[in-house]
């Protein structure tokens, strides 16, 4: 289970998270929404600790994350896998490599051999063939790129996967592949999953809950049901370009 | 003007803060190189090849810039030399001169420049483009994966390279002198080896390490704290030979200070 609690953080003077609570139950997926620069990725990497909190607790598994020791932090890490919005490939590695990176356990990560089998099951799962292992990452189209960046995450097996942006700069088609794949690797593997996205009807297909972060604050969370039954004139807003088509239709 | 008398201390406090900001994230980086320390499987692989990429890398211009700096100092020695002073003194001031200093400067300067660069740069890219996010987020240390090997390969490559700038500055300047004043292989052996010291070669290799560490550290720290795209990645390749090559310049004086004034 991940918990946010009353997290803030701001950067200079600007404030991003201004009392953030966001809690992410076992099993489910959440996909976190908002306007573009209103702290989604900011909050997302609170939960693996890439960013403190200034204020609040942010609790994976019942661990206080910004207290962690350094050992006790990489051991955490092991357990969430985080896919970047560009994919962040490392660009002078092929993707087998970079994938094999994401074995987390290093007995196994020296075992070339369980590398080999553990890199084409991992590729297989986001949809892709065993020769993308030999090719760079600059040879790869963006949307392949997010799912060798997703191959990656998922090859250490975690227990939770944290997604920015999985689908922005993706075309609708190959953002759908992207989509259907965020729901089946939560079926398929039984994950725990943090979509941060602003791609409202994405969210609705994919998450089991929704959550709405606006001026530093959670202005929502619920079911899909419960959003689109929503009054709050921040949730409408949100809603109502991606939405209005097919209320009129 | 009385305002920006007025804003003098607020500018010397920022200043001074700013300082301080550095000096508290080198120290951190420097700590995180002290605990990847015993990661050695991971950045001993990484450290050989790099330290092959350097080296290999760098040798065509450390041995061009090397031969012409013992044809200069020869040349320059030669028309000096045309008085009474005895001609094996050649050998000496072109020995002395390339291993005491020009050797383990030009190399550290050239080197600030090319593998400083490429340090900040490559670094620099992988911040803005969160690979080393990336690697954080693997449970990976970026400082055994990234830093350790490239501050390793500087402190190993660049005396090495040093070694290699003195022996061909020496048997440049050997070869030009000869072509500019009547000075026999004999003389100018016997002038070498007649006020060598076993410790200027040491002193040369020690400058070359401290010089080596400083770029590799300063280039590893700029790249890891890159911000702002493409922008910042330019800003710190330019930071990083700026700050090496003044930091070489710095502990040149300061180790000829310790080392040959005891």
């Amino acid at each position: 289970m991940i918990e946010l609690k009353r997290v803030k953080k701001r950067f200079g003077d600007q404030v991003v998270l201004d009392g953030v609570d966001f809690t992410v139950q076992e099993g489910e997926t959440v996909a976190l929404m908002g306007p573009s620069g209103t702290g989604k990725s900011v909050l997302l990497k609170h939960i693996n600790r890439l960013i403190r909190p200034d204020e609040g607790q942010v609790l994976v598994d019942g661990l206080d994350v910004a207290h962690l020791k350094r050992q006790e932090l990489a051991e955490l890490r092991t357990r969430i896998g985080y896919v970047f919005q560009n994919g962040a490939l490392f660009d002078s590695m092929d993707v087998f490599e970079n994938i094999r990176l994401g074995i987390v356990d290093e007995t196994k990560y020296e075992d070339l051999e369980y590398c080999r089998q553990r890199v084409i099951e991992c590729l297989r799962l986001v949809n892709l063939t065993a020769e993308t292992a030999k090719k760079y990452p600059a040879q790869l189209s963006g949307g392949m790129r997010k799912r060798v960046g997703i191959a990656r995450a998922i090859a250490g097996a975690p227990k939770y996967l944290l997604y920015d942006e999985p689908t922005s700069g993706l075309d609708p088609v190959n953002a759908d592949i992207i989509d259907d794949l965020v729901k089946s690797l939560a079926d398929e593997l039984g994950v725990t999953s943090v979509m941060v996205t602003h791609d409202v009807r994405g969210a609705f297909r994919v998450a089991d809950r929704l959550a709405l972060l606006s001026d530093g604050k959670i202005v929502l969370q619920g079911t899909p049901a419960e959003f689109r039954a929503s009054d709050l004139e921040k949730v409408r807003a949100f809603l109502e370009r991606d939405f209005e088509t097919p209320q009129a239709a | 003007m009385a305002a920006s008398l007025l804003n003098l201390p607020r500018l010397f406090g920022k200043l001074v803060l700013g300082a301080l900001a550095h000096l508290g994230r080198f120290s951190l980086l420097c700590a995180e190189i002290l605990r990847g320390l015993g990661e050695w499987r991971i950045w001993l692989p990484r450290t050989i090849s790099e330290s092959a990429s350097v080296g290999v890398g760098s040798l065509f211009i450390v041995a061009l810039i090397s031969a012409f700096a013992g044809l200069v100092t020869a040349f320059q020695s030669g028309y000096q030399w045309q008085t009474a002073l005895p001609l094996y003194t050649l050998g000496t001031l072109i020995v002395s001169t390339v291993v005491l200093e020009l050797g383990p400067v030009l190399v550290g300067l050239v080197l600030a420049g090319r593998i400083g660069a490429r340090y900040a740069a490559e670094l620099g890219t992988m911040r803005v483009t969160e690979q080393i996010d990336a690697l954080e987020s693997l449970g990976r240390s970026p400082a055994s994966h990234l830093v350790i090997p490239r501050v390793l390969a500087g402190f190993i490559m660049v005396p090495i390279l040093t070694i290699i700038a003195d022996v061909i500055a020496v048997l440049a300047g050997w070869y030009a002198v000869k072509q500019v004043l009547p000075v026999t292989d004999d003389d100018f052996i016997y002038g070498a080896q007649y006020y060598y010291r076993a410790f200027d070669g040491y002193y040369s290799v020690i400058k070359a390490f401290f010089f080596g560490g400083a770029i590799g550290l300063i280039a590893c720290y700029t790249g890891f704290n890159t911000q702002q795209g493409a922008e910042g990645v330019g800003k710190a390749t330019t930071a990083a030979v700026v700050a090496s090559s003044v930091v070489i310049l710095l502990l040149n004086a300061l180790l000829a200070r310790i080392l040959l004034h005891q």
